[in-house]
């Protein structure tokens, strides 16, 4: 339990995908400017990700490792479809978020809504797929893959959401006029990310 | 829209139409790799070959993409040509494919490849697209360039792996400053530079997308 709490805090705060990697930077630049669209946003992530991670983690084990294919026939254990793995966690990411869509259609309309065009696009969030191949990098089994998602979507989310805070804030301030809008809000991630290095210590 | 000529689609994004100052992509994976200018180069190459690749592959079949599965053909395209960059590196260059890890395979979703994809490619034909993609990441380029040129001289006194400021822990002058190589420095220096640009091409602050 503590090991799996463990990958949890890290990939929340020591190893945020948003501040320590620039993952999904795109997303996060453009879709900070309210408190509520970026929660949803977040949301929609953490959710991609608790199920993307562990299903490209099966994917993993089961058929791109080397000698993955062995519980097929013996006669297979050589095989190494390891140069496969990108397109195949695209593949996987491209068809959860369409899945989650319909179901989410189907079944919490009201949810469906609030989401809207962002779970569309998540498809191309590089926190995603930079996910998945973290966690092929570090070896992460079955449940820890699932800590480890849920974890870094937790991060991703509370990054973003502390960013369209500030955000909101800054509208007010008199801000010199090449640095406006892009410009500062580039300097205010590169300070949260400074203020969330000093969870590396832990 | 009149046809876009070569020289404006390959000149244009540099300053005027800048990807990362001015259209907001392909933030996302590069500047984790910047710490270096080495690895700043190499990722810049590897981003304008799949760039201009999938540019001109998407172009040539565009008017056979149904519009309904356009995204799943062109991440297809994309996804092998970054499979293809990938496998050379870790052939030609295998050390600094170790350092970038995960970083070439975010290639695929660097939103670049893609919004030149979908916003340019898809509209005109194979060689003025090739050449989009090419000028879209010079631009890219530029900046990678730019923020791993200040990042590795000002964080560790190299260039290339060259000694150009003499380290005090060497016996030379130069301490160098540690915050260079952690990554909020790159943010800094990227929002130094929109700076800069603006101040020079105002017209940009009022054509900016997250303002």
């Amino acid at each position: 339990m503590a090991h799996h709490l463990e990958i949890f805090l890290k990939a929340v705060f020591v190893e945020n995908l948003a501040l320590a990697f620039f993952l999904g930077m795109c997303t996060f630049l453009a879709v900070s400017k309210n408190v509520k669209t970026a929660l949803g946003l977040g949301v929609a992530v953490i959710v991609i990700m608790a199920i993307t991670i562990p299903a490209n983690n099966l994917l993993y084990q089961y058929l791109l490792k080397e000698g993955a294919l062995s519980w097929v026939s013996p006669e297979l254990a050589s095989v190494n479809l390891d140069f496969l793995g990108l397109i195949s966690y695209i593949g996987t990411i491209a068809a959860m978020v369409q899945i989650l869509e319909m179901t989410l259609d189907r079944f919490f309309p009201s949810l469906y809504n609030t989401l809207g065009i962002f779970l569309p696009l998540i498809t191309v969030n590089c926190a995603i797929l930079g996910g998945s191949l973290f966690m092929v990098e570090r070896n992460y089994n079955f449940l820890e893959s699932v800590t480890f998602g849920i974890g870094s979507g937790f991060g991703w989310a509370l990054a973003i959401a502390a960013l369209a805070g500030i955000r909101e804030k800054l509208k007010y301030s008199d801000v010199p006029k090449g640095l406006r809008g892009l410009g500062i809000t580039f300097m205010t991630v590169g300070l949260m990310a400074l203020a969330f290095m000093s969870f590396g210590g832990m | 829209m009149a046809d876009p000529k070569i020289k404006d689609v390959l000149l244009e994004p540099i300053l005027n139409n800048n990807p990362i100052a001015l259209q907001v992509l392909g933030i996302c994976s590069a500047l984790a790799v910047t710490t270096k200018l080495e690895t700043s180069i190499i990722m810049a190459i590897a981003v304008t070959a799949v760039t201009a690749c999938s540019n001109a592959a998407v172009s040539a079949i565009r008017s056979y993409i149904p519009s309904s599965i356009r995204i799943i053909v062109q991440m297809t395209v994309i996804a092998s040509l970054v499979i293809v960059v990938d496998q050379i590196l870790k052939a030609v260059a295998y050390e600094a494919s170790k350092t970038m890890s995960v970083f070439v395979g975010l290639i695929i979703t660097n939103c670049i490849v893609m919004g030149r994809a979908e916003a340019f490619a898809m509209k005109n034909p194979v060689v003025v697209s090739f050449w989009d993609g090419v000028g879209n990441c010079l631009g890219y380029g530029l900046i990678l360039i730019v923020v791993g040129f200040f990042r590795e001289l000002f964080g560790s006194g190299k260039l290339l792996g060259f000694e150009v400021l003499p380290l005090s822990s060497a016996g030379g002058w130069y301490e160098p400053n540690g915050l260079m190589l952690l990554p909020p420095s790159a943010f800094f220096i990227i929002g130094a530079f929109i700076w800069v640009l603006r101040s020079f091409k105002s017209d940009q602050i009022n054509r900016d997308p997250v303002l």
